[in-house]
């Protein structure tokens, strides 16, 4: 039989339908069935939200590795979910790069039913480019994506070569799926380990210049515009790249991108203190400098970033306590993106929380083709409930992901999540708020 | 006279901040010098007949080298036997690291046999700063990665003090390998924060990121580096740590930058040649100004023991400072 | 703070001292003045010009420094750490009669440590002690063979030894702490 709620009192946020203000959403199943002011309960169970709490379409975090199957160590697909709903997602799409990678049905129907049973967000998987991602043929990616896949990705690495990367883009222009490049120049790359800067030059790390990143994104979009495909830039650093996809997108390129929480706070000073060589600072890409980070704030701020994503990469406490090159890269962003959203993009006056909803929701639900963004009647029941005002400290003892691998542990934020509901189901509520 | 009253002035120091050496970056100049001076009376332990002294009687320092090194181990192995202490010498060759035993893991094995100090040189730049935040043992660097060298740092200085009465307002040119070489930033930042004049040479491709900052002077020409210079830094040529099109060949290196008789005398006639060792002759250094009048590469090896005396001394605690800095009479 | 010795008081132990190292040696025979720094080196030297005004003879003069030779420094907490300094011995003392010279005898700990210092650098004869003051509270088995003045204190007092070499005037004060 199902169920009825109504969302009574809250601030309604839903840019898609150009509804922001006091609205009451009556859920009715695992949709949404009706949006207005001032709602009839009619027998649905009434949760009654304060005004300050924002009531949005449910995020969806599109570039988070989930480590099922072959790393089971840091991360499976259920506590990884788990995490996602806590930091207030609805849903993610995770990366390829596993152990087997995800370049086959077996793998990605394995994803699946791992996120079925743990019912609670939902998980999209997304397929690799080339067969175990070893850049040199395509992988079987009709197959990939009969089998549930929303876009494929070599993610950890680039397309290796351009011919590969036109082909990937005419391939899956077939299938109107994004081809997700994580664009850095290999051999520019080399052994480095942190931003190619005077930081990195003291700390004697051997370093990875932000143009490394500008050539690949050059080069893919240049490809996007030739072969009609569509090419997402995942996780993007530097200045340079940012000016690549604005020149970009005014030629008319497919081209769509996304920006990581660390990227617009952090700069490669944390590498040097308050902790020296805190393998929790380091991730590939690095972060970078001042400019480069101001960078990333502009193209939210103009509209050229279209997505906030986290790159969630967890590892294992005894992977990342070794030396800083050795570590690997990578750090864990599920539980934390929201508040660093709020606190530094919404509270400061950068951008307003429809923007953030467009980033977080809109969009992504917009590029990976699927149902969400919006809380329209006949939308899936997917609702994010932010409490903008929480005051929020990140410990990280008490994450909920399996890793820890975060460098704000102890940072204080104002703004976090209240609830998170998937297809009409209350998946978490936040006792610190208490509301849902 | 009435004592209570009177604001003591500051004392001057007389030992260091912290228990451990992990770079030259966290010394103050007064550090420094404070290093440099008690270097001079370990060196005169180094010319009696019996060199041994009871200091550091009882105490356990692990020299853990992850990297092959005969010169700078051999160094504070005699320094530590000079103190009286219990020395062990832990080689980890790399096929140890194959294994799969992580440094971490080494350290606590170590750690539990009660080291006072473990002195480490590693290939990665940080692992100092790794093992001070997990052991209790005092951590001197002897060299991690590209990062920092800071007893070569402190022997250099002492060598130049020695010849020259003085660091500030000398013209030093260090002249090589800057990208990858610890000794380098260790030398500038000792260097600038004593006062010296520092240039700073090598291809364009061997200098680093952000040298300028540093407040030295940067140059790709030789000539311009050592004109009137008093002291000449060597760095050698880290063959083995580089892969990957620096500069063509080492021929053409010694031709545009080798230290050359022909270059040597564009410098003050009293100048010094200095070099960390082991020499790359015919690459970084002509045999000629290696083996040179003005040369002191074999006074460096000499006061490295004692510097490092001197380290393993003051880190080791000559003791704490009491806060009312009364001094117990016998 | 109280002065327990006065320059004039000072100077005429120091005399008094240098010709009881005379009459107790039977001459200068192979004597050698060691001072314990800082301030038993300039008490050191103005007994040997004192001697060299009696007998028209130099006496060799050394300076050593016993920092790396206490036993209280590591880990103990013993106040402001001393600076090491160089010791300059320039002669041998196999075989020779050494006057160590310091400024205040207190413990005792500091003497322990100049003899094995001074072993470590060769056998003497013999060694005998000079200090300027003796405060007492011995905590070893030490005696000095010649005493300036004997002062008398309470642990918590403590004896300040100025000398004009190093500190413009001569005097020797005893400080009583609150």
């Amino acid at each position: 039989m199902a169920q009825k709620k109504l969302l009574k009192g809250g601030h309604v946020v839903d840019p898609a339908t150009g509804r922001v203000g006091a609205f009451d959403v009556l859920i009715d199943g695992d949709r949404i069935a009706e949006v207005g002011k001032n709602l009839n309960a009619n027998g649905a169970q009434v949760i009654t939200l304060p005004s300050s709490v924002v009531v949005c379409p449910g995020f969806i975090d599109m570039h988070v590795h989930l480590r099922e199957p072959g790393q089971e160590h840091k991360e499976t697909v259920a506590t990884g979910a788990a995490a996602a709903v806590a930091g207030g997602f609805t849903a993610v799409a995770c990366m390829p790069n596993t152990r087997p990678v995800n370049d086959n049905a077996g793998v990605t129907k394995l994803i699946l039913q791992k996120a079925a049973e743990a019912g609670l967000a939902r998980v999209y998987p997304i397929g690799a480019v080339s067969r175990g991602q070893k850049g040199e043929e395509l992988a079987d990616i009709a197959e990939l994506r009969d089998a549930g896949c929303v876009a494929v990705t070599d993610d950890g690495l680039p397309v290796a070569t351009a011919i590969l990367a036109r082909r990937a883009l005419e391939y899956t222009s077939m299938f109107d799926m994004p081809m997700i490049e994580h664009c850095e120049d290999q051999t520019l790359k080399a052994d480095g380990c942190a931003h190619e800067g005077p930081v990195a030059a003291w700390l004697g790390l051997k370093g990875i210049p932000g143009v490394a990143e500008a050539i690949t994104a050059g080069r893919d979009i240049l490809l996007a515009e030739m072969t009609g495909g569509h090419v997402h830039i995942a996780h993007m650093s530097a200045w340079t790249t940012m000016e690549a996809v604005r020149q970009g997108k005014s030629r008319g390129a497919k081209v769509t991108c996304e920006v990581c929480p660390h990227h617009f706070t952090l700069t490669d000073d944390l590498l040097a203190a308050p902790i020296a060589y805190d393998t929790n600072a380091k991730m590939n890409p690095p972060l970078r400098e001042a400019r480069d980070r101001d960078a990333m704030i502009a193209g939210i701020v103009d509209g050229t970033v279209d997505v906030i994503a986290t790159d969630h990469a967890p590892h294992h406490y005894d992977e990342k306590n070794v030396e800083f090159d050795r570590a690997p890269f990578g750090i864990v962003g599920l539980e934390t993106a929201v508040s660093i959203t709020i606190d530094k993009l919404v509270h400061t006056g950068l951008i307003g929380l429809p923007r953030m909803v467009e980033l977080m929701s809109v969009n992504p639900a917009r590029i990976l083709r699927v149902a969400g963004g919006s809380l329209a009647p006949g939308a899936p029941a997917d609702i994010t409930i932010l409490a903008p005002d929480l005051p929020v400290t990140i410990d990280r003892a008490k994450l909920i992901s399996k890793s820890k691998n975060t460098p704000y542990h102890g940072w204080s934020f104002k703004g976090g999540v209240a609830g998170t509901i998937v297809g009409g189901k209350v998946v978490y509520s936040n006792p610190a708020v208490g509301v849902i | 006279m009435d004592v209570a009253q009177q604001a003591p002035a500051a004392p001057p120091l007389t030992a260091l901040r912290t228990k451990h050496l992990l770079g030259i970056a966290d010394l103050s100049a007064e550090e420094i010098v404070l290093v440099l001076e008690t270097a001079e009376a370990m060196k005169e332990v180094g010319q009696r007949t019996i060199k041994k002294v009871p200091t550091l009687r009882g105490r356990t320092v692990i020299n853990l080298f992850f990297e092959p090194s005969t010169r700078t181990r051999t160094s504070f192995e005699i320094a530590e036997k000079r103190l009286s202490a219990d020395t062990l010498n832990v080689a980890i060759a790399s096929s140890s690291v194959v294994k799969g035993e992580t440094l971490v893991d080494t350290a606590m094995n170590l750690e539990a046999m009660s080291p006072s100090m473990i002195v480490l040189r590693h290939a990665s730049s940080g692992a100092c700063h790794l093992l001070a935040r997990i052991c209790k043992a005092g951590i001197v660097n002897a060299g991690d990665g590209m990062h920092e060298h800071p007893t070569q740092a402190l022997l250099d200085a002492f060598t130049i003090r020695e010849r020259k009465g003085r660091i500030a307002g000398l013209k030093i040119a260090i002249v090589g390998d800057l990208l990858h070489s610890r000794v380098l930033r260790s030398n500038v930042l000792l260097l600038t924060k004593l006062g010296a004049e520092v240039w700073v040479c090598a291809p364009r491709t061997l200098i680093p990121v952000g040298m300028k900052q540093m407040g030295v002077r940067v140059t790709t020409r030789v000539e311009e580096a050592v004109r009137d210079a008093d002291v000449i830094m060597m760095l050698r040529i880290q063959l083995e740590r580089m892969q990957g099109a620096y500069f063509p060949s080492q021929r053409e290196y010694f031709t545009t930058f080798g230290m050359t008789e022909a270059r040597v005398v564009l410098a003050k006639p009293d100048v010094i040649i200095m070099h960390p060792g082991p020499i790359n002759r015919g690459v970084e250094i002509a045999s000629e100004v290696a083996d040179g009048k003005a040369s002191v590469i074999l006074d460096q090896v000499a006061n490295g023991v004692a510097v490092r005396m001197a380290v393993l001394y003051l880190l080791a605690g000559g003791a704490a400072e009491s806060a009312d800095g009364a001094e117990k009479t016998s | 703070m109280p002065v327990v010795m006065d320059a004039e008081r000072i100077s005429r132990a120091l005399t008094r001292i240098s010709h009881e190292i005379l009459e107790h040696n039977r001459g200068l025979g192979d004597l050698a003045l060691v001072g314990v720094r800082s301030r038993g080196v300039p008490i050191a030297q103005r007994l040997a010009d004192d001697i060299k005004k009696i007998t028209d003879t130099d006496v060799a003069v050394g300076a050593l420094d016993i920092t790396l030779y206490r036993d209280d420094l590591m880990g103990a907490s013993v106040g402001v750490a001393p600076m090491v300094r160089k010791t300059e011995i320039p002669f041998s003392i196999d075989g020779r009669t050494i006057i160590l010279v310091d400024d205040v005898l207190y413990t005792g700990r500091t003497t322990r440590a100049a003899l094995d210092a001074l072993t470590d650098f060769g056998r003497p004869t013999s060694i005998q002690l000079v200090v300027l003051v003796d405060r007492g509270h011995r905590e070893l088995p030490i005696k000095a063979d010649y005493v300036g003045k004997n002062v008398p204190t309470s642990r918590r007092e403590s004896v300040q030894v100025r000398l004009r070499e190093l500190d413009g005037v001569d005097e020797v004060l005893l400080q009583g702490k609150e």
